[in-house]
């Protein structure tokens, strides 16, 4: 028998190529998949974000209030969105996280400007994702000079603008603060679907599906069953997590923990039945898996994890409210180091409440009660 | 009122039709044998009567419930051990009958009462995988009556065990049938054909034959002959293929040599110059015949 032979290569390369196409969602992931991504990502990370929804706090709107916010409009990184005279109002927006930027210009600006007497402007940036506020910040001080010389014309030259930079939340801006409790979000996803995208196909390809199904189970039953431990996992993982966040990073925790705790069920929750929902889907074991991450890398792209999710197009940003990492981060990180309180995390946690009852509902009417 | 009552039962997966216009009446007591090769269709049959599968076609009750829209009352009356081992190998002994005492709502001493009658009370926390197939099948058999159920359906629960066991595996079986309970098994050994009180033969997933051992034989209108020779292969090959003649088998040094036709199956055995004798019928030849006769209707 020689060392190689060409028909026998050409038998197992075709008995390959049988099994590839008779697989076909394993087939389609590995065409599709890499494409997929390669232009989702391509497109969609951006670190110097721009056009970030801001707050104008201006009590009075003379002439140089409005050059200065044309000014910082037309650097392309301030997007007022919110224009208010109550620095209350600019605050808890803020902390919703409905504005990166709360720009105030205080009542005595203008008289200040024309005296040549150091006008001041306050900044306040969200930093609990440091590279949000950065490039914003940069630019500031040429263009609020800039704005006022043209403003007051060619030949004076005005008092230099004092500009009060307040990066709330991460003052020292340490990446740390942001990355720890996305990463919880991150390590309970990765593990929750993981583990339990296998509960159903391991019965099937054990043969134990058949018994389970000629016993008097229903499906909610079953499914509770399968994702009522993994629960337990999640809540393990969790304290982990937060101990480690505390004790190693010194991550701040300034929110209320039982909200925390709240917040943080209705995501394992979401993601173990999200786990659920593809063990119905899959086949084998193998396609579970090739599922799950099929779902991870998205996720972890585009929920504002990795990157800065305002930094995002439109459309990125649309698809990453479609996961619950993404809204799972704004509520971490509101309550762990915002401080943010009920009613600044009502929109978070309603749209986990959404995942779970979509998620449930579709794995429910995915279960097969026969072997059909 | 039969236990079983299923008319028309018919299921295809993809362009393949399974099981094609199947009816069964099982009474209450009895033990009927579900025969038939491999890949006749007895599996499906019996997962759609037991609420596992939707038939395509055909309707009826088991236990009174329609088998289309009650299976739910019917799982929790019926017994159903699977083809496959299939309960937990990573689960003890005890764990596997609490799962099903959980499932079933059954008090704990069921599954210490069935330990005890198992003879495995010792053992109780041994991997259900580590145990031989004889002791698997008896765990299997313990874990689908523990809830007492009025029907049995056991899907080859011999396949791969040794005599002695099979023995009395099926000795257990009559014992609960003298105690009222209906069981449907399913073979393709035949002289567990022969401890059915009522066979039903299905080929190619239609039904050929039904009845008791006696009928069925006498039904199937075959005679055979016993051929005694010192030469059964060369005797054999020139009895195959002669007109009248539809089966030989050798037995050792004996052929039995099976017709339709009496006559014409004589004729052929004195053309031969054999020493022959008339003998009975035995349930695999009728068996054969019958595959042979199904195969050639489907082609």
């Amino acid at each position: 028998m020689s060392w190689f032979s060409l028909r026998r290569l050409r038998a197992l390369l075709s008995k390959e190529i049988i099994q590839m196409r008779r697989d076909r969602v394993t087939f389609a992931m590995m065409l599709g998949v890499p494409l997929m991504q390669l232009l989702l990502f391509g497109y969609a990370i951006n670190n110097y974000p721009k056009h970030l929804p801001a707050a104008l706090v201006a009590p009075t709107q003379d002439r140089f209030t409005r050059a200065m916010v044309s000014a910082l409009e037309l650097t392309g990184y301030y997007d007022f969105t919110h224009t208010t005279a109550s620095a209350a109002e600019a605050d808890s927006l803020i902390a919703r996280g409905e504005v990166a930027f709360v720009v105030t210009i205080p009542s005595d600006f203008g008289q200040r400007v024309e005296r040549g007497d150091n006008p001041q402007i306050l900044i306040e940036a969200d930093a609990t994702d440091p590279s949000v506020a950065s490039g914003a910040i940069s630019t500031l001080g040429k263009v609020a000079e800039g704005a006022l010389s043209r403003e007051i014309g060619r030949d004076a030259i005005p008092a230099p603008v004092n500009i009060v930079v307040h990066r709330r939340y991460n003052p020292e801006g340490i990446t740390q603060y942001n990355i720890i409790p996305g990463l919880m979000g991150v390590i309970l996803q990765m593990i929750l679907v993981m583990m339990t995208s296998m509960a159903l196909t391991r019965e099937s390809e054990r043969g134990t599906m058949e018994n389970l199904l000629a016993m008097p189970a229903t499906p909610l039953e079953i499914m509770l069953g399968k994702i009522i431990p993994y629960m337990c996992v999640g809540a393990v993982q969790v304290a982990v997590v937060l101990l480690v966040a505390r004790g190693l990073f010194g991550v701040p925790f300034v929110g209320s923990f039982g909200l925390l705790a709240g917040g943080i069920f209705a995501f394992v929750l979401s993601m173990v039945i999200l786990g659920y929902l593809i063990s119905t889907m899959a086949r084998t074991q193998m396609q579970a898996m090739q599922l799950a991450f099929f779902f991870f890398l998205p996720s972890l792209m585009l929920s504002g994890f990795m990157f800065p999710f305002r930094g995002m197009p439109g459309w990125a940003q649309m698809l990453g409210e479609c996961f619950p990492l993404t809204h799972f981060l704004r509520l971490i990180r509101g309550v762990m180091l915002k401080g943010a309180n009920h009613a600044d995390v009502a929109q978070p946690i309603a749209a986990l409440a959404v995942f779970v009852l979509i998620f449930g509902a579709l794995a429910l009417s995915r279960f097969r009660q026969t072997l059909d | 009122m039969n236990v079983i009552e299923v008319q028309g039962l018919t299921k295809s997966f993809g362009t393949r039709k399974v099981v094609d216009d199947v009816s069964l009446t099982v009474e209450k007591g009895e033990i009927a044998g579900f025969l038939g090769p491999n890949g006749s269709g007895k599996t499906t049959c019996i997962r759609m009567m037991c609420g596992l599968l939707t038939p395509d076609a055909g309707h009826g009750r088991v236990l009174g419930h329609d088998i289309l829209r009650e299976q739910r009352q019917i799982k929790l009356q019926v017994g159903y051990m699977t083809q496959k081992f299939s309960f937990y190998e990573d689960l003890s002994i005890r764990e596997n009958l609490n799962f099903v005492a959980g499932l079933y709502g059954l008090p704990p001493d069921a599954v210490r009462d069935t330990l005890e009658d198992l003879g495995l009370t010792s053992r109780r926390d041994q991997l259900a995988g580590s145990l031989s197939g004889g002791w698997k099948q008896r765990l299997a058999l313990a874990a689908c009556i523990m809830h007492k159920p009025q029907l049995l359906m056991l899907d080859e629960p011999t396949a791969g065990v040794d005599p002695k066991a099979r023995r009395e595996f099926w000795d257990e079986i009559h014992e609960l049938s003298a105690r009222g309970l209906t069981v449907l098994v399913s073979t393709h050994y035949m002289d567990e054909a022969e401890r059915c009180h009522r066979i039903n033969y299905i080929a190619y997933g239609r039904l050929v034959a039904h009845g008791t051992v006696g009928q069925v034989i006498r039904d199937a209108g075959l005679a055979t002959y016993t051929v005694e020779t010192d030469r059964p292969g060369l005797v054999a090959r020139q009895l195959a293929g002669a007109p009248g003649v539809d089966q030989v088998a050798p037995f050792g040094t004996t052929l039995h040599v099976t017709g339709t036709d009496p006559a014409a199956l004589e004729a052929a055995l004195r053309e031969a110059g054999v020493a022959w004798q008339p003998s009975e019928t035995s349930l695999e030849d009728v068996f054969i015949r019958l595959m042979e006769q199904s195969q050639d209707n489907m082609t």
